[in-house]
């Protein structure tokens, strides 16, 4: 048995068929050719599959697509308007918030939505929100540099 | 004048793509008719396998194919063990890409299906129907090697697979008659790597030119290449291995792996592209693990606290098989090591590489290093303690003087060059040392307890020269090569034999390039990860990638020059010895403003409208760079934590690390490389254990129950560096991948047990849980 679900992801309106069982990450990269978001872990502990569902953060390694049934999704596909990289692309890049590259998508929408909730964060309150999110090759050293320094490039 | 890019820390040119998720991983691998595979592991630390139906995955929907050992058996080779230490008595046990009479392992695999799609692979395996007669494991390789253990293999009496020794002349009389002997059991926990990508596949094979191509989660693909074929019986010409985008590896992803073979034997099967994504847990299970020693250690000295004689025992699990490189680990990367930056006269080893139940163990970020610098350093402290000095002044005393070219010890290496003492003393001076152990005494008085540590260390890497990975069993070379190609308009592409993932060499050779060329750095392309347009190399692992990998593109690089100064002395009608190149330009010496550019140059050697006599067209180099020694980074790091008594929990207030990998092409990336490295290691000490039960269960088995590092739990990491060249190298560079990791767990370790010792705790096992240490300050009463 199929579900029809109508999802936006990245503004852009998609009715798709799926299993009940069908979680949102393999929507985003399997039926949708998203692949920029990663899947690390399959246990919500990893957070590099984190993109933004109607505003929050979410998982979504650990999210049915059912769920996402009407929502507004953007994934790090969606993050660059018009060309321009987001604040925290930009500051990613700038600082060396990454090194592999695979835990980035999550990391950078993770930070996304941590600096529309506190504009203006302390390193340690940048460190707390990144709980949930696993990075093996910085550190976290350079990640929370770039995160406040997008912070004030956003003029937080 | 040009700028001169080696030593600015220019933000990478792999990043766009990272950033915006546009570039390609394996698992983000889709081609037409793609279908997937699913693996069944034992869930069996040891059984014995009495039959295994599949009937009802056969007719599961979407399934096109059940495959099992008995399939596989005499099909696929065994997986090989690729470095054989000599004089070791290593056996080189067969290990069966799918198990066919007994899993050795929980993850050892037992089935596999491919099917339509993944939901559907997955479904099916749980209807393979396998019946098992458990055996008895055992996990810890100390156990595994005493009489009366559980036998895995009927050709490795005692589990022993193999015994590799220092003798180490003189060092029992040393022991003997020292004034001073500390001693110490270290046990270096089974570790589990992490890396954030999982392992993943994708072969693909065209039965008409009997061609295969495998995307392949790898550090090193023209090893896996040559591992392939000698799994599969393909021949090279016919193997293309591909690494797209690889999402980290620190070691795990250098081994041949099973997994990847069986979906290579799939593809042949079927006809079909077939994609296997490993699941964290499989990841847990089937990825290597790391360390796994059980140690006895000790230190012979004078009162004073000279170092006369080290002495080790030392137990290395392996695992259930030898993954590809893993008995070069506790042996060469680990026991040749034991002189670490001291003077240290007399050294004496024996290393028992042991099978045990588990999931096999291979290189793991600093691979037998950072076991070598960790029971170096504890012994140290201890030392300082019984003679009753500062571990500050202990080090002093036994640290080699500043040396440029070549420093023997006594495990019979030839260290590069070296200045540990000042590496030392610009730490201390950054930490006031002094002023920190008052306030360290000040805070005790008032019921607080933070320690210091302090880690003097040296690590060998830049693997390596040739001559010396065959003289101690690595079963490939040690070289690196890069070809230069120049297009007609001056673009240049530098194809290379390593495969940076994450290293940033796609920047740093670019840099290279730039400066050596004199041309714009986005004119250059650095083309890594495809045995199909790269020249032959070993691949990134071993910190390797810039001192051997980055010497070729330099001095391929050269010789390009060379060429065009030909071209272009003939174009100028100039004598070539007058020729002088400078910021992109060849003029005619005296005269500047005769003169070619290079692209000019590049132009005419791609045309070959007028060539000088007896010059072939094209601009072009190709260089296989051996180094003729290692390179031995080194440093000194400093923690500071703080513990909480009542609770047990350890605070890492401060770490701050002092490097010299010689002159730095990306001062930014090196110190990206620090900082990752000294958490990874920190994880080591504070969170991190692979922990299997009696039944060789793996408890730690999701990233739910293995504590890695996060970003709430660590401080910033100060780095500084001071600049000791190294002399075997055109660059002077030395690898910087894992001294972050070969001295920090030592170093907090230290810390800890600094702050402890007023307590009365001396030694506390790995990792150091708040538990662990509540438990340890209150049995101390």
């Amino acid at each position: 048995m199929k579900v029809l679900i109508k999802v936006t992801v990245n503004n852009r309106v998609h009715e798709v068929e799926v299993e009940p069982r069908l979680l949102l990450v393999g929507l985003l990269r399997e039926e949708l050719g998203l692949t920029g978001t990663k899947i690390g872990c399959d246990t919500s502990q990893c957070g590099a599959c984190v993109v933004r569902m109607n505003g929050a953060t979410v998982k979504s390694c650990t999210c049915l697509a059912v769920q996402a049934d009407g929502a507004e999704i953007t994934t790090i596909e969606g993050l660059a308007q018009n060309g321009d990289l987001h604040p925290v692309q930009e500051a990613f890049w700038d600082n060396h918030g990454l090194q592999c590259g695979f835990c980035t998508a999550g990391m950078i929408m993770t930070v996304t939505e941590l600096l529309e909730r506190n504009p203006k964060p302390s390193a340690q309150e940048v460190r707390d929100g990144l709980k949930g999110n696993i990075c093996r090759c910085t550190g976290y050293h350079n990640i929370v540099k770039a995160a406040l320094a997008a912070a004030e490039a956003m003029g937080g | 004048m040009t700028t001169r890019l080696f030593g600015s820390g220019i933000r990478r040119r792999e990043d766009p793509r990272l950033i915006t998720g546009q570039s390609t991983y394996t698992d983000d691998i889709k081609l037409t008719g793609m279908v997937h595979a699913a693996i069944l592991r034992s869930p069996h630390a040891h059984a014995r396998i009495a039959s295994i139906d599949t009937s009802a995955a056969q007719g599961a929907p979407g399934v096109l194919g059940v495959y099992t050992g008995a399939d596989t058996d005499g099909v696929l080779n065994p997986i090989p063990c690729a470095w054989v230490v000599p004089d070791s008595d290593v056996k080189t046990v067969a290990h069966p890409a799918m198990a066919k009479d007994i899993v050795r392992y929980v993850g050892d695999a037992v089935a596999v299906v491919v099917a339509e799609n993944r939901y559907q692979a997955e479904d099916a395996l749980e209807l393979i129907d396998v019946a098992y007669s458990p055996l008895p494991a055992v996990v810890n390789p100390e156990e595994a090697l005493q009489s009366g253990a559980p036998q895995l293999h009927e050709d490795a009496p005692n589990n022993q697979a193999f015994h590799w020794a220092i003798p180490g002349e003189g060092t029992d009389a040393a022991f003997e008659s020292a004034e001073v002997v500390v001693k110490d059991r270290i046990r270096q926990q089974k570790l589990i790597p992490n890396a954030i990508e999982p392992r993943s596949a994708v072969a693909s094979w065209q039965s008409a030119n009997k061609e295969l191509t495998l995307w392949s989660t790898s550090q090193n693909p023209h090893i896996a290449r040559f591992l392939t074929c000698l799994v599969t019986g393909l021949t090279e010409n016919k193997v293309r291995v591909i690494a797209p985008e690889v999402g980290g590896g620190f070691g795990s992803k250098t081994p041949v792996y099973a997994d990847e073979m069986i979906a290579t034997y799939c593809t042949m099967q079927l006809g079909r592209p077939v994609k296997w994504t490993e699941t964290r847990t499989e990841n847990y299970q089937a990825t290597v693990h790391g360390r796994d020693h059980v140690e006895y250690v000790e230190m012979a000295a004078t009162r004073e606290g000279r170092i006369t004689g080290l002495r080790t025992v030392v137990y290395a699990g392996m695992g259930a098989y030898l993954s590809t490189a893993a008995t070069g680990i506790p042996t060469i990367l680990h026991g040749l090591m034991y002189s670490g930056p001291y003077d240290i006269p007399n050294i004496k080893t024996d290393v028992y590489g042991v099978f045990t139940t588990t999931t096999p163990v291979d290189l793991y970020r600093g691979a037998g290093r950072p076991e070598a610098t960790f029971l170096v350093e504890r012994l140290v402290d201890l030392l300082a303690a019984e003679v009753g000095k500062d571990p500050v002044e202990v080090r002093r005393l036994n640290l080699i003087p500043k040396f440029d070219n070549g420093h023997d010890v006594a495990a019979g290496l030839t260290y590069d060059s070296g200045d540990y003492e000042t590496t030392m003393d610009v730490a201390l001076a950054k930490v006031d040392y002094p002023q920190l152990r008052q306030e360290q005494a000040h805070q005790r008085e008032h019921g607080s307890y933070i320690g210091i540590g302090v880690t003097t260390y040296c690590e060998i890497c830049g693997l390596g020269p040739s001559q010396v990975a065959g003289a101690v069993g690595f079963g490939g070379g040690l070289w690196e090569s890069a070809t230069i190609r120049i297009t007609p308009t001056g673009k240049v592409s530098a194809a290379v034999g390593v495969n940076p993932h994450g290293q940033g060499e796609n920047t740093t050779f670019a840099q290279l390039l730039a400066d050596e060329l004199g041309v714009s750095i986005d004119d250059i392309d650095i083309i890594y990860g495809d045995t199909d347009n790269t020249p032959m190399g070993w691949g990134t692992y071993g910190s390797r990638t810039t001192p051997v990998g980055g010497s070729a593109v330099v001095l391929s690089a050269r010789k390009i020059i060379e060429k065009a100064k030909i071209i272009a002395a003939h174009l100028l009608e100039a004598a070539e010895a007058d020729i002088e190149f400078a910021d992109g330009k060849f003029s005619v010496r005296g005269s500047p403003d005769q003169n070619k550019t290079f692209q000019d140059v590049a132009l005419m050697a791609n045309l070959a409208w007028n060539m000088p006599e007896g010059v072939e067209p094209g601009l072009e180099a190709t260089t296989y760079y051996d180094p003729p020694n290692f390179t031995y980074p080194f440093g000194t790091h400093i923690a500071v934590v703080q513990i909480d008594p009542d609770n047990g929990h350890i605070v890492l207030q401060r770490y701050l690390a002092v490097d010299d990998c010689g002159p730095q092409i990306n001062p930014m990336i090196v110190e990206g490389q620090v900082h990752g490295g000294v958490v990874q290691g920190a994880g080591q000490v504070l969170w991190e254990g692979a922990v299997y039960d009696d039944n060789g269960q793996l408890l730690t088995g999701s990233m739910l129950d293995y504590a890695l590092p996060r970003a709430h739990l660590v401080p910033d990491v100060e780095t500084f560096s001071t600049v000791t060249p190294s002399p075997t190298n055109p660059l002077g560079v030395k690898g910087i991948g894992e001294t972050g990791t070969i001295a920090s767990t030592i170093t907090i370790y230290n810390a800890v047990i600094d702050a402890l010792r007023p307590l009365g705790v001396t030694t506390l096992e790995m990792p150091l849980t708040p538990e662990r240490v509540w438990r340890a300050i209150h049995q101390q009463g």
